[in-house]
């Protein structure tokens, strides 16, 4: 039988509409199941206490901090490299199979599980370098766990900048460098930071990579070179163990909380800094 | 309006100023003697030997693909941006060889204005001051002043005078092609060069554009590129037409637009191909 073409219309619009809840759906249903059982848990103790008992009983304080150092470690180490890669890459070499040796590294570096990373790090700088589990070495391995998603964000940001652009600033006497710091970079701006974010957001959220190079020691970190165990690890470790489930779950919550305010951050860094451009 | 509509006619172009001057090789600000421009083994400009005078618009028309455009960029060394492209043959500036300056001493005092207004994404104000602030002026108040002396060259200090921080992608197509003049003019250039400046513009536009082109001569050797012939007649002092590459034939408008020498000028200027 062949349908009139209307109501094809509507079957495919149902379809794709349905597709979408779908999704909506299962992401509120996860939400909701990790709010109704850890809510409870997020007491004011709980986000400025020291954990007692491994972690059964007392505050995350602990694994927040180091959420936060290891994350800002690795988005400072890897944003500049990151970045000064695309800028290279897009503005200083010509279309070539060397450029795309180092574009398809990118992208199998990218899909690269994270416990490989881990295992590299924990080889490389923990035993090699002798940085022990440290804040340090897992900010390092985490670094190179996103360099390539930063890379390859920015080198995209970078070719959307219209050539035009460019060809102004040469036209008025524009160096090279002047050229990319004052043009490229801000016009790229918006999708570089899209890439830091998703970097950040990979950071925060990864367990393999940081107990094999953080550790997973409750102390307070004290130093770089102090061992740690973030939020996702803390996570993992209750739930595993089986230490308090409910307070898995409202690390949890933080945890999602946490990169929620991230990204609305971040949102609101784009807006104030394209705001001048619209 | 009707006394300008009246110049569209080719044929009856408007008729030059005495105080013309005469073309000659010592009055020229900008001049090549037998260039050739290649991209790559594509020669675009065979040995074109042409002098732009000083205080004058010169137009260089012939159909797409002619060569006009390569032989503008050759002069402030734009075509440089092309892989493969390079030059044989002289361009003076001053009578002097452009490859002694510096690239970006070149392009400071040879300016362009390219063929879509390509405002930066930027406050008209900071679109002004980008030239200025990358040759190292960054005090305030004498942006201030160079931002206010651009805009009022391009007439147009009345009408954004209160809008100076706004993103310059809300005003006009005229407006923003106005703009990037006075952004090209900010850096203090001696020539202007133009390339096919009116062709993302409606009509009207086009010939106040063309209006402000006569009164920048006053200070500045201008040379535009152009396909549109009327266009060359309305505002142009001399004019050359090129084809394939060749400078076919170069004069002042009037005789190339009633007199010309060469059939092939004639064929085009008559509209009979391109």
């Amino acid at each position: 039988m062949i349908l009139r073409p209307l109501a094809w219309q509507r079957i495919v619009w149902f379809a794709l509409a349905a597709m979408t809840l779908f999704t909506l759906v299962v992401l509120f249903f996860i939400i909701g199941f990790i709010t109704s059982k850890g809510a409870h848990v997020i007491t004011l103790k709980f986000l400025f206490g020291m954990p007692e008992r491994m972690g059964k009983e007392g505050g995350i304080l602990p694994t927040i901090i180091a959420t936060i150092y290891i994350s800002l470690l690795a988005i400072a180490i890897a944003t500049p490299i990151g970045v000064g890669s695309a800028v290279y890459l897009c503005e200083y070499t010509r279309e070539s199979p060397i450029t795309r040796v180092i574009r398809f590294g990118a992208d199998a570096l990218a899909g690269v599980p994270s416990i490989i990373f881990g295992l590299f790090g924990f080889i490389l700088f923990v035993i090699r370098l002798r940085m022990g589990w440290s804040l340090l070495a897992g900010g390092l391995t985490l670094a190179f766990m996103i360099l390539p998603t930063i890379i390859r964000t920015s080198e995209e940001a970078i070719r959307a900048v219209p050539y035009n652009l460019r060809e102004v600033s040469y036209s008025l006497g524009g160096a090279k460098s002047q050229t990319i710091v004052r043009v490229v970079l801000p016009n790229a701006l918006p999708g570089i930071l899209t890439g830091v974010i998703l970097g950040m957001g990979r950071s925060v959220a990864e367990t393999a990579v940081v107990i094999f190079t953080a550790g997973s020691s409750l102390l307070m970190p004290k130093s770089l070179f102090d061992p740690a165990r973030t939020m996702a690890v803390h996570f993992y470790i209750l739930a595993r163990e089986g230490l308090s489930m409910e307070r898995a779950y409202g690390t949890a919550l933080l945890l999602i909380i946490a990169i929620l305010l991230i990204n609305v951050v971040a949102y609101l860094l784009m807006y104030r800094l394209t705001r001048k451009m619209r | 309006m009707d006394s300008k509509l009246s110049t569209l006619d080719p044929l009856n172009p408007r008729p030059l100023e005495p105080s013309l001057p005469k073309l000659e090789t010592r009055n020229s600000k900008l001049e090549t003697q037998n260039l050739n421009v290649f991209y790559g083994n594509f020669q675009a400009v065979k040995s074109v030997s042409i002098a732009f005078p000083c205080k004058a618009i010169t137009a260089i028309i012939g159909p797409s693909g002619c060569g006009k455009s390569t032989l503008l960029r050759s002069l402030n060394r734009m075509n440089e941006l092309v892989d493969g492209a390079r030059i044989k043959g002289t361009i003076l500036l001053d009578g002097s060889d452009i490859y002694r300056l510096s690239v970006l001493e070149l392009r400071k005092r040879v300016g362009m204005v390219f063929q879509r207004p390509n405002a930066f994404p930027l406050p008209v104000f900071d679109n002004i001051a980008y030239g200025p602030r990358i040759h190292g002026t960054n005090n305030g108040s004498e942006l201030q002043a160079i931002v206010e002396r651009c805009l009022r060259s391009v007439h147009m200090w009345d009408e954004v005078k209160d809008k100076l921080n706004d993103s310059a992608l809300r005003l006009t197509d005229e407006q923003r092609q106005r703009l990037c003049i006075a952004r090209m003019l900010a850096v203090e250039p001696e020539v202007l060069l133009m390339d096919e400046p009116c062709s993302a513009l409606d009509p009207i536009a086009t010939l106040r554009i063309e209006d402000l082109m006569r009164s920048l001569k006053e200070k500045y050797c201008i040379v535009i590129v152009t396909h549109n012939m009327q266009q060359a007649a309305r505002v142009s002092d001399y004019t050359g037409f090129m084809l394939l590459g060749v400078l076919k034939e170069f004069g002042t408008t009037k005789q190339i637009f009633t007199t010309p020498r060469e059939t092939d000028t004639e064929n085009y200027i008559s509209g009979r191909f391109g």
